[in-house]
């Protein structure tokens, strides 16, 4: 699109847009926010810059094809699934580590490798269809 | 036990390979398997023939009742040792039958994977594990039968094969979980004692029909016989081993198998017998009616495989006696049949037994062999196919409709005695013929199976008491689930069956001197007539027309037909049971609202309202997205910021999404859908949103339940360290769902990809563009 406004905000915008989708991501759990807002967030941001640069830049912004980081996100939630059956849990159990020098810090588990899938997932499906639907006009 | 049942499965795999590893000695390499197998349950031979019956079981889904477990008794281990001992001359006779094609490794993977099927099934002791087999042996005899896939009939006729016997199968298994809900367990070998309360329940009737049908469909009794003779399309190999000697020998060992549990009835009774005498008749007259030597086989075996059902129908001791003596012997002779007519198949280039003779100068093995299988098949004397039809013969006239059955029997035996020496003995003698190939011996690979089997036959016959202590009698029993006292013999004295013997050999005779005639005669009066096969293609052309018909009507390409359609569903599910329990009497109070509440809701509505009324699609896309923020700011007020949040970044994609989809579509002058539609469009319209109101509104006037809620508030965070219970809900408690639900979005967008790609109708141009894309 030849908007020289739109041109010129869009890589503050994007980087700062892509930057609040993976704050909302991971603060989730305890506050409003988790991996589907998060991607819907990050695929608004990614939406605009390919309005803005062009599919081009885009796809090479994103190096993989959108549909790829899809399916990477499904493949990163299922085997944060599996992990639990390892430790004798049903599939999908959360399984949490808290290190020993800072145990208040409740991040590490694989229910936020879940949700990271999720976040890739529906990045990767909306940008896929964004950029289809752009490349065809 | 389970490991000797995978094996099979597990050297399928490796089939291939081992073709590239041995080139054309693969046949002989993965002999081996089955003839280890052979000698695993041969050790089972004495344990079992003393009255034992040994249990394996391994647990597979416990909670559902389901375990691989095995059973080893007369009669399976009579089966399982049949399936491996010809099984090992079947693939060494594959290796050399089909030596240099390009695909015999797929093929003998086949073959060892139908024979792990089949091994499964006759030594399951739970239904689920029994119907899992089962319908393997259907779906491995699929891909044998369409081993030639090229070929449009042999494709035919593998699909035809898996409609009928997966469809049987399908029966069989609503019977098997009826017989296991009426005897409360998944175990054959519990149920099957459990005879007294299976017979007299209620459900008998139904579970008795939907076993038969499994069987009847499996061992091709008519008027389902049809497929058989359709699957000779397939390698000699499959003829011999699936569609001769055990697949189809399935349906007959279900029958003996049930005997104990569901036999005995008088509807049981007249049930085997009428279809299994109408199939032994009616296969030994198309047996004739045919001249290819793998046809008339084929007719054959759908004649003896009626002979055994109704020799169980029947159900006295001489009968089960008969039935497994017959069933030993037919897979002896049919077995070695169906490879002595692949070898002159082979060696000649024709099957045609018109064009055949003098063969026995060239093929004198193949000639022995086949002579020595057709004399036990003719049931001659002092072959082991004799004993089994003078114990038929006793079996008949001791049993339901003597009379007819015997006479039946004896017309049906004449003329299998007039095919058998049509197929085994014609084409070797006389002058010889010409063929497409000059005929001359086959390899080793290709004569060692019908010579073994011929002569099991014939030693069977001469040291009958071998097998009436080590298979028939431990068999006998399983089947009559009772002591039955096997007493084979060769010579009965000069008694009824002696006299129909020799009455049945000079029938025959006269059958195959005047065969020519017969069969123009039979041809003449058959070949007209509508027939199975026919009505298989009218039923599969209906159920393709229906499915067209019902395509083209719910199927338009039109979205708004979907929408209709989907909104009428909807609209049906809301009204329908509202009505049906009076929901419409709730009555509307309206609440105290603070004003910008009610300022959110005339924000809301004026988007709804400019959806209606706009004709212009990009206001009216505008416009819901208005009306999506107004939805927004509703979840914000009430107290699900997750909600909201969702719902506002949902409108955003939603807006950009839909400006980039109206930029291809057509640009319509007037967006007005006229009166008639509007008027219909709206009912539907007003008739799902007052449903909804009202849904709501008695859903709200009673008291909430919130044990949900105060469960998840409290377990939130010292469970699953979250604080926002709406994840904590998503990514922990409910994870599995969110899984699914993410499965369904990644699937959804690679379908809207691909119809994008396919969207101009130019697909190689998308094609392209894509790869270059990435």
């Amino acid at each position: 699109m030849n908007s020289l406004v739109l041109r010129t905000a869009t890589p503050f915008l994007v980087a700062l847009t892509v930057l609040f989708s993976i704050y909302v991501l991971l603060r989730g759990h305890n506050e409003p926010g988790g991996g589907f807002i998060g991607g819907l967030i990050g695929a608004s941001a990614f939406a605009t810059y390919t309005i803005a640069e062009g599919i081009r830049a885009a796809r090479r912004a994103l190096i993989l094809h959108p549909i790829a980081i899809a399916g990477i996100g499904l493949f990163l939630a299922g085997a944060s699934g599996v992990a639990s059956l390892v430790f004798g849990d049903a599939f999908l159990t959360g399984q949490w580590w808290f290190p020993a020098f800072a145990p208040d810090f409740k991040y590490l588990s694989t229910v936020v490798l879940f949700d990271i899938g999720v976040y890739m997932v529906v990045v990767g499906t909306i940008v896929a269809i964004a950029i289809a639907l752009e490349e065809d006009r | 036990m389970l490991a000797a049942l995978l094996a099979p499965f597990v050297v399928a795999v490796f089939a291939p390979t081992v073709r590239g590893i041995a080139g054309d000695r693969v046949g002989l390499v993965l002999a081996l398997l089955p003839a280890a197998l052979t000698l695993y349950f041969a050790q089972f031979i004495g344990a079992v023939a003393s009255g034992e019956t040994l249990v394996f079981s391994t647990p597979w889904v416990p909670s559902a009742g389901i375990a691989l477990s095995f059973y080893v008794d007369g009669l399976s281990l009579l089966f399982a040792l049949l399936i491996s001992f010809i099984g090992t001359f079947i693939v060494l006779y594959a290796g050399a039958y089909l030596k240099g094609h390009a695909d015999l490794g797929r093929f003998l993977m086949f073959i060892l994977m139908f024979m792990g099927s089949m091994l499964g099934l006759v030594l399951a002791d739970n239904v689920v594990t029994l119907f899992v087999f089962w319908e393997l042996t259907s779906i491995t005899s699929f891909l044998l039968i369409g081993f030639n896939h090229e070929n449009a009939r042999s494709r035919r006729a593998a699909l035809q094969a898996l409609v009928v016997t997966g469809g049987g199968g399908l029966l069989l298994l609503a019977g098997l979980l009826l017989m296991a809900q009426v005897g409360g367990s998944m175990e054959l070998s519990e149920l099957l004692v459990q005879g007294e309360l299976l017979r007299n329940h209620p459900w008998y009737l139904g579970m008795l029909l939907l076993v038969l049908a499994g069987a009847f469909t499996k061992s091709a009794q008519v008027p389902f016989s049809f497929w058989l003779p359709n699957a000779m399309e397939a390698p000699t190999p499959v003829s011999a081993y699936l569609h001769s000697a055990t697949m189809v020998k399935a349906g007959v060992y279900l029958l003996a198998r049930m005997n104990p549990g569901l036999g005995g009835t008088d509807i049981w009774q007249v049930l085997l017998v009428s279809f299994g005498a109408a199939t032994f008749f009616v296969g030994a007259v198309l047996a004739l009616r045919n001249t290819d030597l793998k046809l008339m086989l084929a007719q054959t075996t759908v004649a003896s495989l009626g002979l055994l059902v109704f020799l169980i129908g029947l159900g006295h001791d001489i009968a089960i006696q008969a039935a497994m003596g017959y069933l030993l012997a037919h897979s002896l002779f049919k077995g070695a049949l169906f490879m002595a007519a692949g070898c002159i198949d082979h060696e000649t280039g024709t099957r045609e037994v018109t064009r055949l003779s003098g063969l026995g100068r060239a093929m004198p093995i193949t000639f022995s062999a086949a002579l020595l299988a057709a004399l036990s098949m003719a049931g001659l004397p002092p072959f082991f196919g004799f004993i089994a039809k003078e114990f038929a013969y006793k079996a008949t006239l001791d049993g339901l409709w003597p009379l007819a059955i015997t006479a039946i029997a004896v017309l049906g035996n004449a003329l299998m005695f007039a095919v058998a020496f049509l197929v085994g003995a014609k084409p070797f003698l006389g002058p010889q013929s010409d063929t497409p190939h000059a005929p001359h011996e086959g390899t080793p690979g290709l004569w060692l199976g019908p010579v073994v089997l011929a002569v099991c036959g014939l030693a069977a016959g001469v040291l009958n008491m071998l097998p009436e202590q080590l298979f028939i009698g431990p068999a006998a029993a399983a089947v009559g689930g009772r002591e039955i006292a096997v007493d084979l013999y060769l010579w009965g004295g000069f008694k009824s069956p002696l006299y129909l013997s020799i009455a049945t050999i000079a029938l025959g005779a006269l059958i195959f001197w005047q065969s020519q005639a017969l069969r123009a005669g039979v041809a003449r009066v058959l070949d007209p007539l509508w027939g199975p096969d026919k009505g298989y293609d009218q039923f599969m052309d209906a159920v393709v027309g229906l499915a067209r018909l019902v395509t083209a009507r719910l199927q338009t390409g039109t979205l708004r037909n979907y929408l209709l359609i989907s909104f009428l569903a909807m609209a049906a599910a809301l009204v329908v049971p509202l009505w049906f329990v009076g929901g419409f009497s709730a009555t509307l109070t309206i609440p105290a609202a603070n004003f910008y509440v009610w300022g959110v809701a005339a924000f809301t509505l004026a988007g709804g309202v400019a959806i209606i009324l706009t004709r212009s699609r990009f206001i009216a896309i505008l416009a819901m997205g208005v009306l999506g923020l107004g939805v927004a700011f509703v979840f914000l007020l009430f107290g699900a910021p997750d909600l909201a949040f969702t719902q506002l970044m949902v409108e955003t994609l939603s807006v950009v999404i839909l400006a980039l989809v109206i930029a291809r579509l057509p640009v319509y002058g007037r967006d007005w859908r006229g009166a008639p539609r509007a008027t219909r469009d709206g009912i539907i319209g007003i008739a799902i949103g007052t449903c909804m109101t009202v849904l709501l509104l008695s859903i709200t006037s009673r008291p909430l339940d919130l044990g949900l809620s105060e469960y998840f508030a409290a377990k939130s965070y010292t469970e699953a360290f979250g604080r926002n219970i709406v994840n904590v809900i998503l990514v922990d408690f409910r994870a599995l769902d969110t899984f699914g639900e993410i499965a369904v979005v990644v699937i959804a967008g690679v379908a809207v990809l691909s119809l994008l790609a396919f969207s101009d109708g130019r697909p190689e141009r998308r094609g392209r563009q894509a790869e270059e894309g990435r």
